[in-house]
């Protein structure tokens, strides 16, 4: 049975789909990234899709649950490399994918996932510089 | 006037005939010099249909074929089964209709992607879906 890796990045949790996903594939990862999520308290999933050359609306659903999944979660999710042709076809098809958010490639993607997630960590930084200055 | 150059039919019955069945269009389209958007196009039309059979039918047959129209080249692909039937083809036409739990996006996305669609069907018979698309339509 194939398995899509999930890695973990400090608070980030790191999935690049290599293979064209069937659906069996793509619901096992829906289930593992949601465990994983759960499991690493992960602040942001990164998800790359340049290498898949076929989204349908099934796919496209996966994606959406993915991500409002991990938003209950406390997790945001970035979908990075998306394909133009994909991109014409999910729209032509109808999906629009809203509520997910994507950005041109891994690195725009991460500073996206970074912004986000400093808004709403920023508290937590502060308390922990603090701790650090007394200790020093 | 359609004339038909090849043909090929392909029995999808398992997961692994819809691996075998893309990459059997893909080959198709590219060999017919089929552009990258509308290869995307004719394969993601391909996988809803696929899946609809798999889904509703446990499995049917899908016929490959490079179609000529005047100076245009393009595939046709016929999807069979001995499913249920669409009692309601209109409403199963529809944006957001669906008896799964599916978006409801199959059939009418479908169509949107490609140049010719043509629906038959019968209650307890099965259904016939055509789909045609042109290598630059």
């Amino acid at each position: 049975m194939d398995k899509i890796p999930i890695l973990r990045m400090g608070a980030f949790l790191l999935v690049t789909i290599q293979v064209d996903l069937y659906d069996r594939l793509a619901l096992n990862l829906e289930a593992d990234l949601v465990q994983m999520v759960n499991k690493t308290s992960a602040k942001g999933v990164l998800i790359d899709i340049s290498a898949v050359s076929i989204v349908d609306s099934f796919m496209g659903r996966i994606i959406g649950n993915i991500a409002s999944m991990s938003k209950i979660l406390d997790a945001e999710t970035v979908v990075v490399g998306m394909q133009p042709a994909v991109a014409i076809t999910l729209i032509e098809l109808g999906l629009p994918l809203k509520g997910v958010h994507t950005a041109l490639d891994m690195e725009k993607g991460m500073n996206l996932l970074k912004s986000m997630i400093d808004l709403t960590g920023v508290d937590a930084d502060e308390d922990q510089s603090d701790d650090d200055f007394i200790t020093e | 006037m359609t004339l038909s150059l090849s043909k090929d039919t392909i029995q999808v019955l398992k997961e692994q005939d819809v691996v075998f069945l893309k990459n059997r269009v893909k080959e198709t389209a590219v060999k017919i010099k089929m552009g990258l958007v509308n290869q995307t196009r004719l394969l993601t039309a391909c996988s809803e249909l696929v899946r609809n059979m798999m889904r509703y039918a446990n499995g049917g047959a899908c016929v490959i074929e490079v179609v000529s129209s005047g100076r245009n080249n393009g595939v046709r692909l016929t999807f069979s089964d001995k499913g249920p039937g669409i009692p309601d083809i209109s409403a199963a036409m529809q944006d957001g209709f669906s008896t799964g739990k599916s978006l409801g996006l199959g059939l009418p996305g479908t169509k949107r992607l490609v140049n010719e669609f043509d629906l038959k069907s019968k209650v307890g018979e099965g259904t016939v879906i055509t789909i045609i698309k042109w290598a630059n339509g």
